[in-house]
């Protein structure tokens, strides 16, 4: 993975060093609140409902045993003995004191990691496929590219004050597993006829109050224009995007009021001014980039390997269900992805305590190439395991409470934090995701429900990605109670479509029936255990859902 | 009735205002408010701890009385009050001898 160079370095402690600055004036007076905020929101730092919290950058989601250490340190020092892994791919901590955020991001820069840019109207996080680098199905690897972004955007002068925040999010394979589509830009790794490499372009994608699928500016941008093409798509956002209301604000509303023919026109015509000039991407750079993220040594497999895995499945019910579910197709022959749900029955979607964090480091190490990914999907995931050593992968993870065999089932759920730590909340959702969760809990039921995504956001805002769930839950306060408005047919892949709202809301105690409902509604109407939800809403509407929760079709 | 609330600065502790000028961290200590003269002075007390760098962000909720006590009217304030609903091991409600915090 990526190492810090000297640039890197110098630049993340001197931060740490200004920040530690800022929060000793801030205690002494010389800054007010309304001058502190913006300054410690550039570094990470929000106050919620109960506490400050500290959102870490974990640059497209991949990390080290190292890091991961670090973080359960950070978790046991300064917060309470856990984090909350979140659908950007970083990690929260719900509790840190004001006073002790210096030395944490002091800690943070030992291992090369920051808070850089997770707040404020500037370019955050670049995410990616969180299986890069492994899955089989992969073009080619979308981290170095995602790092020449994250190079490119840290501290970009020019783009630190946009009229909005601006996400942007790169996938290396046709099947889109980083929801390019509802994102600023999507960048989707792709090859021309001649076999060389580009990306397929969409703009204008988001979630929150207005939601839009991006919009596909190019097919194909070669490689060597990736900087030079999306410094045109921000120039023309900075310059154009609306700065007279938020709401109004993200380049997804720009494309929306100017159209995407003008848009387009606008972002070549800027790209031609800057293009064949200082961004253009040096083949050399894009290798040495790419030199850090080359796939580690894979063991040959070896005669026999196989077979001892299927005997190992054949023996272990327990263990088939989970490689079943929580293994993803490698590059590599023998190889697999290994997903760690942070969704055990009953628990609060994306938390991990210190101790399972360490443990996951230690399996990284030991198992997995000293690889971890974080998934938008608030799961961790080993990207490079051998299958051979899954069996006493699970057997560890068992005894951790993480070998949950529910990836991409109903119980692996998205959920904000929610009014439970959010001060933008209008409704709980970890406590809606919990009892979801318990009511699908059984194994088989699960199964035989087969892929459900279901996403649970806690406000408008759509932190928990309601809008592309197969079945999305979004609540909302009425009245000074907690309501929960359904939407079915969302989906954040190739396909991207955001879900529509079924009917009125249900109240917090009658949400999980409601959803019950749906999943009844679905098995009743699926032609085979093969059609799966979406593909069954796709074929049949939204009207025997409606039907079944309102009786009004 | 209304209480003044705020977040301590230095660790962001969620407090309210007690009966005397103190800024408190546990709901039943807080000075209850009854009418406009009452609240206006909270407001000015709280005011002058922005400036003096105790709190930030304070702002009136609505208390009602409930289970022989007095608790916000609004969910979000029961919540800050107590801590996370589904982590009873978190926030005030965690405290040895926590009631309604």
């Amino acid at each position: 993975m990526y190492r810090y160079d000297e640039f890197d370095e110098s630049f993340v402690s001197s931060r740490v060093a200004q920040f530690r600055d800022q929060v000793r004036r801030r205690l002494s007076g010389d800054l007010s609140e309304d001058q502190f905020k913006p300054l410690r929101l550039m570094n990470g730092v929000y106050l919620q409902l109960h506490a400050y919290m500290l959102r870490v950058a974990i640059p497209y989601g991949t990390l080290n045993a190292r890091q991961m250490r670090k973080l359960a340190e950070v978790a046991r020092t300064y917060d309470r003995g856990y984090g909350h892994f979140t659908t950007r791919q970083n990690i929260q901590f719900n509790w840190p004191r004001l006073q002790d955020v210096p030395d944490i991001l002091a800690e943070l820069a030992e291992v090369e990691m920051h808070a850089i840019q997770t707040s404020g109207n500037c370019i955050r996080n670049v995410t990616a496929d969180h299986f890069a680098g492994a899955a089989a199905d992969e073009v080619a690897d979308p981290r170095p590219y995602a790092e020449i972004l994250r190079q490119w955007s840290s501290l970009h002068p020019e783009f630190s004050f946009l009229p909005r925040k601006f996400k942007i999010a790169v996938t290396g394979a046709a099947h889109d597993r980083a929801a390019v589509q509802v994102h600023d830009i999507g960048l989707q790794l792709v090859r021309d006829e001649a076999g060389s490499i580009g990306f397929t372009v969409f703009v204008g994608g988001g979630l929150g109050r207005t939601p839009m699928v991006a919009r596909k500016v190019r097919d194909f941008l070669p490689e060597t224009d990736l900087l030079a093409y999306t410094e045109a798509i921000l120039r023309v956002y900075n310059r154009y995007g609306r700065r007279d209301n938020k709401y109004k604000a993200r380049v997804k509303i720009l494309m929306h009021e100017t159209g995407l023919d003008t848009l387009r026109a606008d972002i070549e015509r800027e790209f031609e001014e800057v293009r064949s000039g200082v961004l253009d991407l040096p083949k050399a750079e894009v290798d040495r980039i790419t030199a850090y993220f080359a796939p580690p040594p894979f063991a040959q497999e070896e005669a026999g390997d196989a077979d001892a895995f299927a005997q190992a499945l054949d023996s272990d019910p327990a263990l088939a269900v989970f490689a079943e579910r929580n293994l993803a197709p490698h590059k590599a022959p023998g190889y697999a992805s290994l997903t760690i749900s942070l969704k055990p029955i009953g628990e609060a979607p994306g938390d991990a305590s210190a101790e399972q964090m360490e443990l996951v480091a230690d399996l990284a190490e030991t198992f997995g190439h000293d690889e971890i990914r974080v998934s938008h999907e608030q799961n961790l995931v080993l990207p490079h395991v051998r299958r051979a050593d899954v069996p006493e992968i699970f057997r560890r993870l068992r005894g951790a409470g993480l070998a949950e065999a529910n990836a991409g089932l109903i119980t692996d759920i998205i959920a904000c934090p929610g009014m439970d730590y959010c001060a933008l909340a209008t409704a709980r959702s970890i406590p809606v995701a919990q009892r979801i969760s318990e009511r699908f809990a059984a194994s088989g039921r699960q199964q035989e429900i087969g892929d459900l995504k279901v996403k649970i956001s806690g406000c408008i805002n759509a932190c928990g990605h309601h809008h592309v769930g197969h079945i999305g839950i979004l609540g909302v306060e009425k009245k000074g109670e907690e309501y929960y408005q359904i939407t079915l047919g969302g989906s954040g892949d190739e396909n991207t479509a955001i879900g529509q709202i079924v009917g009125r809301g249900f109240s917090y105690d009658g949400i999980v029936d409601a959803v019950e409902t749906v999943v009844d509604t679905y098995l009743g109407l699926r032609q085979s255990p093969q059609e799966d939800f979406l593909a069954a809403y796709r074929r049949v509407g939204d009207a025997p859902f409606k039907e079944a929760l309102y009786g009004t079709a | 009735m209304k209480a003044l609330t705020a977040n301590r600065l230095i660790d962001g502790e969620v407090v309210w205002l007690g009966r005397a000028a103190a800024w408190v961290e546990i709901l039943a200590e807080a000075r209850v408010l009854e009418g406009e003269a009452a609240e206006a002075e909270a407001l000015a007390l709280g005011a002058a701890a922005v400036a003096g760098r105790l709190i930030v962000d304070p702002y009136l909720i609505d208390l009602e009385r409930a289970d022989g006590g007095l608790q916000p009217v609004r969910l979000r304030e029961r919540i800050r009050a107590h801590g996370p609903t589904m982590r009873p091991d978190l926030g005030k409600q965690a405290r040895p001898h926590s009631s309604a915090a």
